[in-house]
């Protein structure tokens, strides 16, 4: 199988995942509670993130954590869209809001 | 309102700095209040699925708005506005961090600065966010979290897959 970061994120649990250790690492029980699925398929999507250098590990006293890896994230094509993405749908509600202050005032 | 508005983003060449310019229908101090009062803020800043929840609001130089993001499962990440500079309908510049909810900020987390300009246009109001990095490496940080983001909307079966979830 492909190994790249698209073939990371093609996966909606893997996106999950990546989604659960962007702003901090967690450990394997912690990040399975997360999905109603097994922690075997849980395991099996870290291995392939792994594999495709999204996710870090490291080891903490007897706990693994997972991190992501956010030079790889660089590897993915159009990589300012979800920011963009953030932004529209932000000002989006922000034009909403606008239209309502219009409406209330006049 | 027919259309919805563009919005751009660009990178400046020292790839520190990301430009976001987006035009709104309506008059300047509608949307001077709607960037500026923690009521309105509240109602817009954050994409969905999360709410902003203002702790405090000083909107004065020298001042600071404490903020949470609020996810669907309650869980919140905080952060800091520090207003440096402020002409009113004009611009306002200051500094964003991430913090805990008194407003300690985490020094991991990529610091921001911003100055943000508008200017009325024949139909609106034009605003112009200008976001300063320290490094490139803190800009990336941030459209990877952008990132994160934009994948979570797009997906909007992945609530089904979180039990739990952050900002």
């Amino acid at each position: 199988m492909r190994r790249d970061v698209f073939q990371a994120i093609a996966d909606p649990t893997r996106r999950a995942i990546l989604y659960h250790i962007a702003l901090e690492g967690k450990t394997p029980n912690v990040l399975a509670q997360h999905f109603h699925s097994s922690r075997q398929a849980v395991s099996k999507h870290i291995k392939i993130l792994t594999e495709c250098g999204l996710v870090k590990q490291e080891q903490s006293g007897r706990e693994i954590y997972y991190y992501i890896n956010p030079k790889k994230l660089k590897e993915i094509d159009k990589w300012l869209q979800p920011f963009r993405t953030m932004w529209e749908d932000r000002f989006g509600q922000l034009d909403n809001l606008l239209k309502n202050q219009k409406t209330k005032r006049s | 309102m027919n259309q919805k508005n563009q919005t751009t983003i660009t990178k400046d060449p020292s790839n520190k700095k990301l430009i976001v310019v987006r035009e709104f229908d309506a008059p300047m101090d509608h949307v001077w209040k709607a960037w500026t009062e923690s009521e309105l803020l509240d109602q817009w800043w954050a994409p969905k699925p999360w709410r902003a929840e203002t702790k405090t609001m000083d909107f004065r130089e020298g001042g600071t708005w404490l903020y949470s993001m609020v996810g669907p499962d309650g869980s919140r990440h905080w952060s800091r506005a520090d207003f440096k500079k402020i002409i009113p309908n004009k611009s306002f510049i200051g500094d964003d961090a991430f913090c805990d909810e008194n407003g300690k900020i985490n020094p991991e987390m990529p610091r921001m600065h911003w100055e943000n300009e508008f200017s009325e246009t024949a139909s609106g109001t034009k605003v112009t966010v200008e976001i300063t990095f320290s490094s490139e490496e803190q800009l990336e940080k941030i459209i990877e979290m952008g990132f994160k983001e934009g994948f979570t909307m797009a997906h909007g079966n992945l609530d089904e897959l979180l039990v739990a979830q952050k900002v």
